[in-house]
């Protein structure tokens, strides 16, 4: 799988004729969701807690990348700029979010299940909020710019970015060279599908699944449920974290623009949309809906207003005072009706998502055939 | 009096590390407290009324919205996020509607005004009632039986699937709400005044729920409505139709919401299709606030977190307001989990 996806820079470069670096740009930057949505898929999925602010954790590891990695605090009343080098920053950022994952669920883990959805939910609309109100600290409304970008000891160059083979000692990525990038975020992946998978595998994964299933008989046979869910809790939100610092690495910049609600919504709606509680089921949620709203539907408007001036509909085109802003507008408002209907329609229907988990599926069938619907 | 302070003792100190966790929170609330009337007692009287009137007015319209949140709780024990964005459906609702029903800013004015408001909010209810059963019928009721994360993520696609309508209906402008409300000023005793616009919310928020606990308490449905949320099978096996009084719920719930959506147009003269969301999480605050399951706990929840903003609003900073709501929810809800009034709900 990790082969099929290291050729798919080559395969869209063929494809295109050596134009395809907008689709592995598109592909690298999905990296980050797929990343996101592997740790909600933990917390989630595996130890079936909700989490509504999981993009708190997206911002905290950008910021701390921001603050550790750029000329920014050079201009704070500190007065010294942090260069810690990408590796060590990006695993900062990781222990950060992860801090702020055990300090939000220590306090709030033993309450319902809904009571914690409801507190990461106003975690997460904090979160951007003090990093925005925060002034010189944080760069404020604007954000930090110029941040330390990724290097590696180094890296091969090659025929795929149009160069001869070499060995390049020393390597900077830059968005010349998205390829490399792509390349990065399949191995980052794979390493914490990898880690992910074993953990699930194991006693504290067995845990998780009966803390899901019923909090009070897996307390009756002895797991601490509190400690087995702050750990999922604090995976996730380092899983978050390290996505974070790795996504402020790529985009150079932060603001607290960039990790709203709809974020958070967007990684669950993955999440649901693969399959709870099954890894490459996540992967495909991410891959599918990212494919969706970040490539179909910014792309959808443009297509469908010369669809209908070819087929001679010019008047849905133009906008008129009566409210219809033209069709390209209307397409590309539908973002928000087509989040809820992928959720509301997943859970109605296939409950289970695209690609199960063997056990949440009999788990989801037998709830509904054991007790019979209400009339 | 002294089984209110028993209580509070018993919360308090129920054990060693709770009640030096319990302290320290107190603590930081009678820290804020004290911080904050320093602040009104510099600010003088007139600006201290002015931000109540307004306060209480945005916290009518959160208890409005908060009963809504508070019944369904009570009744299936689900967070119907979908609830602020029939708030909000209110509003955009009316909006439409003000031409057919000869609301013209600026033309209509007097007795036919008055008509016309109130026929506009009695249709504007009906339609966000009716848009909720649906909800129900659709997201909800087949997920009954459901793991309890499967409603939740219904409602938070419902949620979106509103605002998406919305925002493909009219866009992502503000929208001109129609100023029918009179602009005066009522004095109360000497240069303090207070807002007849504030006046009119309050009023019409005590209104309408004083006839909803006049409802819950003396018909026959509310009666159903309580028993269903006491224990939902024992009240199926004494003949109550669960499924009716659920969907009642809704209803009744939404007419609600739907009558807060105009009063917060009328109110702010501006509306966009985003604003039920938040809106609606500040209402959810409120509900969490004054206990969740409880209906005067949602309407002094309301008026507490109205209060609270245009305190916060008015005399810190307004980019912290919305830090300082959110933070009292989690507050709340890790120090004080059943709310203000609440009860103890036990988990099913």
């Amino acid at each position: 799988m990790a082969l099929l996806a290291l050729s798919y820079p080559a395969i869209v470069q063929f494809i295109t004729g050596g134009n395809g670096d907008y689709l592995v740009g598109l592909a690298a930057d999905g990296g980050i969701y797929m990343l996101m949505t592997i740790g909600l898929n933990v917390v989630v999925g595996f130890a079936g807690l909700l989490d509504l602010g999981y993009a708190a954790f997206f911002a905290i590891g950008s910021y701390t990348y921001a603050i550790v990695a750029s000329n920014h605090m050079g201009v704070t009343p500190i007065g010294h700029s942090f260069h810690i080098p990408f590796w060590i920053a990006l695993f900062i950022g990781m222990f950060v979010a992860a801090a702020a994952g055990a300090m939000l669920g220590a306090p709030t883990l033993r309450l319902r299940g809904d009571y914690l959805a409801i507190v990461t939910l106003g975690f997460g609309e904090i979160v951007p909020l003090v990093f925005q109100n925060a002034g010189i600290w944080t760069g404020g409304v604007p954000g930090i710019s110029a941040l330390d970008v990724p290097t590696l000891p180094g890296w091969f160059q090659g025929p795929w970015v149009g160069q001869d083979l070499a060995w390049v000692p020393d390597f900077r990525f830059t968005s010349a060279n998205l390829t490399a990038y792509y390349v990065l975020m399949v191995i980052l992946i794979a390493g914490v599908v990898f880690l992910v998978h074993n953990l699930y595998n194991s006693r504290l994964g067995r845990a998780w699944m009966a803390v899901r299933e019923d909090e009070t008989a897996a307390a009756a046979s002895g797991v601490n449920t509190i400690s087995v869910k702050l750990l999922a809790f604090s995976i996730g939100a380092a899983t978050s974290g390290f996505a974070g610092a790795f996504y402020g690495a790529k985009l150079s910049y932060v603001s607290s623009d960039n990790f709203g609600f709809i974020v958070s919504v967007t990684v669950l709606s993955m999440v649901v949309l693969g399959g709870m509680g099954n890894i490459p089921g996540a992967m495909i949620g991410a891959a599918v809906l990212y494919f969706v709203l970040f490539w179909l539907l910014p792309n959808a408007p443009q297509q469908v207003s010369s669809l209908a001036s070819s087929l001679g509909l010019n008047f849905l085109n133009a906008s008129n005072p009566n409210g219809w802003p033209g069709i390209a507008e209307e397409v590309s408002r539908s973002k928000y009706v087509i989040f809820g209907a992928i959720l509301v329609g997943i859970m109605l229907l296939r409950p289970q998502g695209l690609l199960p988990s063997q056990i949440r599926k009999q788990e989801l069938k037998h709830t509904a055939d054991l007790v019979p619907a209400a009339k | 009096m002294s089984a209110m302070v028993q209580r509070l003792r018993v919360s308090v100190f129920a054990s060693p590390t709770m009640s030096v966790v319990n302290l320290a929170g107190m603590l930081l609330v009678a820290i804020a407290i004290v911080e904050a009337m320093q602040k009104v007692y510099q600010g003088g009287a007139t600006y201290f009324f002015q931000t109540l009137g307004f306060g209480l007015a945005q916290g009518a319209i959160f208890a409005l919205v908060a009963l809504g949140y508070t019944m369904v709780y009570g009744i299936i024990e689900l967070i119907n996020f979908a609830h602020g964005d029939v708030f909000t459906l209110g509003a955009f609702f009316s909006l439409a509607l003000m031409p057919a029903f000869g609301l013209v800013e600026g033309k209509s004015s007097g007795l036919g005004m008055i008509i016309s408001l109130i026929a506009l909010f009695l249709v504007t209810m009906l339609f966000c009632a009716l848009v909720n059963i649906a909800i129900e019928r659709v997201a909800y009721r087949p997920l009954r039986h459901a793991p309890r994360l499967a409603p939740l993520i219904t409602a938070i696609g419902m949620s979106s699937l509103l605002e998406g309508i919305m925002f493909i209906w009219r866009g992502p402008f503000n929208l001109h709400y129609p100023d029918f409300l009179p602009n005066a000023q009522i004095p109360i005793g000497g240069d303090v005044t207070i807002a007849a616009k504030a006046v009119f919310v309050i009023v019409v928020a005590i209104i309408l729920m004083v006839a909803l606990t006049a409802f819950i308490n003396g018909s026959t449905l509310g009666k159903a409505m309580r028993a269903t949320a006491q224990d939902r099978d024992a009240a199926q096996l004494m003949g109550i139709d669960i499924n009716r009084t659920i969907a009642a719920t809704f209803f009744i719930g939404a007419a609600l919401a739907g009558a807060g959506g105009i009063i917060y147009g009328l109110y702010y003269n501006s509306v966009t299709a985003f604003d039920g969301f938040e809106y609606g999480l500040y209402a959810f605050t409120a509900a969490v606030f004054g206990g969740i399951g409880n209906i005067p706990g949602a309407a002094i929840g309301g008026f507490a977190i109205g209060i609270i903003a245009a305190i916060s609003d008015g005399y810190f900073q307004v980019s912290w307001t919305r830090v300082m709501i959110f933070g009292i929810l989690i507050f709340v809800l890790v120090f004080r989990p059943t709310g203000l009034l609440g009860m103890r709900v036990p988990e099913k």
